[in-house]
């Protein structure tokens, strides 16, 4: 009766490559992972501008230069929208990781995530000012 | 009890991502300046040969490199997953050795100046 008795074999629906096609909720997840690639790809680039800062003025100069091709000003602006994203979205789950309570009261997540974006204005402002842009 | 390293990573990967969170915007915009000609004074070269030789300069482009490397090395690990590579060991292998060299490149780089 064994073979009678057995249930079918659970087939796998989900296709692992393109599975989050499927729903908008999935695309907006797989949309914050992938956020990494271009921080991960504008660091490597930040370190290359490093090694060339260290090695002379010539060296420094001509990094600079190859920041003007077309393909380079492309990667800025992707690069620009996804860490954009990335900075949303952490904020948006700041709450959810970092809640503060002070004494019986939790404080509302809109505040938590708010105080975040408060401080991220103001470091960027800090920061453009520094650089000398404003 | 069984020991993990899940702790260090994850909490480099949420110091990396709230990092990258605060600075890599305004950066992409410093660079995206120079890469339309429009160099801002920092990025001169003295200026931020200057910056890099002081200890608070150095300590901050290494934290910024090395956080936004290891940070970005997790979350590019699960990454894969979630399309669908199952080699996660490789993967591991892979992009915490590329975080790790490019943290020692930074360190090496920048004791240079």
């Amino acid at each position: 009766m064994g073979e009678k008795m057995s249930r079918r074999p659970y087939a796998q629906e989900c296709p692992r490559a393109t599975w989050y096609f499927k729903r908008p909720r999935y695309m907006r997840y797989m949309a914050r992972e992938v956020t990494c690639i271009f921080i991960g790809a504008y660091t490597l680039m930040l370190l290359v501008g490093l090694l060339r800062l260290s090695q002379g003025q010539a060296q420094y100069e001509d990094f600079l230069m190859a920041l003007r091709q077309p393909a380079s000003v492309a990667f800025h602006i992707v690069a620009l929208a996804f860490s954009l994203y990335h900075t949303f979205t952490w904020f948006n789950v700041a709450p959810k990781a970092l809640p503060i309570q002070v004494g019986e009261e939790i404080w509302p997540d809109s505040v938590v995530a708010s105080a975040h974006y408060v401080v991220w204005a103001v470091l960027s402002l800090v920061i453009l000012f520094w650089a000398g842009v404003i | 009890m069984a020991k993990s390293n899940k702790p260090i990573v994850w909490g480099t990967f949420a110091a990396g991502g709230t990092l990258t969170a605060f600075m890599t915007p305004v950066l992409i915009i410093l660079t995206l300046l120079a890469a339309t000609g429009h160099v801002p004074d920092m990025l001169g070269y003295e200026k931020l040969h200057g910056f890099a030789a002081g200890w608070f300069g150095k300590l901050s482009i290494f934290i910024v490199i090395f956080l936004s490397l290891w940070g970005s090395a997790h979350r590019l690990r699960i990454t894969f997953f979630d399309f669908g590579v199952r080699a996660d060991t490789l993967v591991a292998t892979a992009v915490y050795t590329v975080a790790g060299l490019g943290s020692i490149a930074a360190a090496v780089y920048l004791s240079r100046f």
